[in-house]
């Protein structure tokens, strides 16, 4: 099953309250998916790269991690730590630092790298994890969000969505995908690194990769239309924007919502029911194979 | 009339009421996507959903007559016996999926598999179906005003399907059909039943080529 949840704001005053909404929408989805969930917080592009790292044994040593990272990148690395994750902020070149931290330390998961996402993930009820990271207290432009329910694969972090290889790239998937082992082997051809055998994981790289060869966010998704064999909607976050696409079978569910101040997907309704002006919304269920995306940008 | 609020009761208790009287009208306020509203009927009664729906909103139905002035989820009016349900704006997937009997009527579209494996349902839908509908259709008619998405009618036994937009392909064994004089009646009276405006002469006609489901001696060596 699993629920996904995406809100992107189009009017600036209400980002104060992105992640008190972003919350209300998480919790309507605990049903879908009760034994995980994360979220990514993307406010707007600082000068300084934020790389979100996770502690898999709850004991790491971020001073000295961010100290070696410093030397390896020669720049200074300031480390903030929330529970069992850490935010390091650099001025320095972010794909050194996480490839650093991926080689040298087996104990941290790093869930991203960007000038604008934060991200995080926990196991057990995703009503008591995004109290503990304090999202509803998060301001921001966008934010897409997943509860899990553990079908295939056991309960574990590394299992947890959303999922980021790219520069202020992630997504969470609510589906499976059949060809994931071969296409990672491609990616990891192709320069990709992967810290999971998780299918969704190997579709946040490929999109990563698609942006890398060039392709703007739609165009990367149109490759993945081709690419990508199974069962899924995606929700995906970019620097700038916001999209959702089906597969062309389009069993898994989606809802879009579009109002003059927001746009939200979810995997159902009543996650949307709570937000402000949810009377007056276009709302529309995306259809197969088509690419739906909104940027602030633009 | 009575007035039931999701606001202060669960779905189970709104459930519960609309199981309990042989006869009446009720108001469900505050649904917010709500999953199994008014499922399960039993009864002449009449239920307006004044919102949207989430999933399997009347299911089961038999002899009641079900509203949504909103949108409704997956499974509307799934396995409808009998009475009628009528959502104003749209449906997501597998509407009146296996429905053996009554009448569903969508004024908005409705998504993929509408009408799967229907079973002697009547569905009129005012705007579009998506992929796959009346996949494995067995009886009863889906009407279609506008168009409808690939693989229409899938392996279909003798359902009828009239649609009046475009159809962006036919499923394994559905074709198209003449067009007679009773079937022009029969789109008549489902567009009457349903309220909707429409000329029946506009519409074309699918059904089974008969070929997938009967046994044929010259595929003897197949089996």
């Amino acid at each position: 099953m699993c629920g996904i949840v995406g809100l992107f704001l189009k009017n600036e005053a209400l980002q104060p309250e992105l992640g008190t909404l972003t919350t209300l929408m998480v919790h309507e989805m605990v049903d879908r998916g009760p034994d995980s969930a994360g979220f990514a917080i993307y406010e707007a592009p600082a000068a300084a790269t934020k790389i979100s790292c996770l502690s898999l044994t709850g004991d790491t040593d971020w001073a000295a991690l961010s100290a070696d990272i410093a030397q390896t990148i020669d720049d200074a690395v300031e480390v903030v730590e929330i529970e069992d994750h850490a935010i390091l902020h650099t001025q320095g070149d972010g794909a050194r630092a996480r490839n650093r931290i991926i080689e040298i330390a087996p104990d941290v998961t790093v869930l991203s790298v960007g000038h604008a996402i934060e991200l995080f993930k926990g196991i057990g009820d995703p009503d008591a994890m995004t109290s503990r990271f304090g999202l509803a207290e998060r301001a921001g432009r966008h934010a897409i969000a997943h509860t899990r329910m553990a079908t295939e694969s056991a309960v574990v972090i590394a299992g947890s969505h959303p999922f980021s290889t790219g520069a202020d790239t992630c997504l969470v998937h609510n589906g499976s995908l059949s060809n994931h082992n071969r296409l990672r082997e491609t990616l990891r051809r192709n320069g990709e690194t992967f810290q999971t055998e998780n299918d969704s994981e190997v579709a946040a790289g490929y999109l990563a990769w698609r942006m890398r060869q060039g392709d703007p966010l739609e165009g990367a998704i149109e490759h993945a239309l081709r690419d990508l064999d199974g069962f899924y909607t995606l929700a995906i976050g970019t620097r700038d924007g916001f999209a959702v696409v089906r597969d062309p079978i389009a069993c898994k569910p989606a809802v879009i919502a579009e109002t003059e101040d927001w746009v939200a997907m979810s995997s159902e309704f009543r996650a949307i029911a709570q937000l402000p002006g949810v009377t007056h919304a276009d709302i529309w269920e995306p259809k197969p194979a088509t690419v739906y995306a909104w940027s602030h940008a633009a | 009339m009575t007035q039931l609020d999701l606001t202060t009761l669960s779905v189970r208790d709104v459930n519960a009421a609309l199981h309990q009287v042989s006869q009446d009208t009720f108001h469900l306020l505050n649904p917010g996507g709500a999953h199994a509203l008014a499922c399960g009927l039993n009864a002449e009664i009449s239920v307006t959903v004044e919102g949207h729906a989430g999933y399997y909103c009347a299911g089961m139905n038999k002899h009641a007559s079900v509203t949504v002035t909103g949108n409704a989820g997956t499974g509307c009016a799934e396995n409808i016996m009998s009475g009628e349900v009528h959502v104003r704006g749209d449906v997501s997937q597998s509407l009146a999926a296996s429905g053996h009997g009554g009448l569903v009527v969508v004024e908005g579209s409705a998504s993929a598999r509408a009408g799967i494996s229907m079973k002697g349902v009547d569905i009129v839908v005012g705007g579009d179906v998506g992929h796959m509908s009346a996949f494995m259709a067995q009886a009863g008619h889906l009407v279609v005003l506008g168009d409808a998405g690939t693989d229409l009618g899938d392996s279909i036994y003798e359902a009828e399907i009239y649609v009046r937009g475009a159809v962006a392909g036919l499923g394994a064994d559905c074709i198209e059909k003449p067009m007679e004089t009773d079937h022009l009646a029969t789109i008549d009276q489902l567009l009457k039943r349903a309220n909707l405006d429409a000329n029946p002469k506009d519409f074309t006609r699918f059904g089974s080529a008969r070929r997938l489901y009967h046994f044929s001696i010259d595929h003897m060596d197949e089996y």
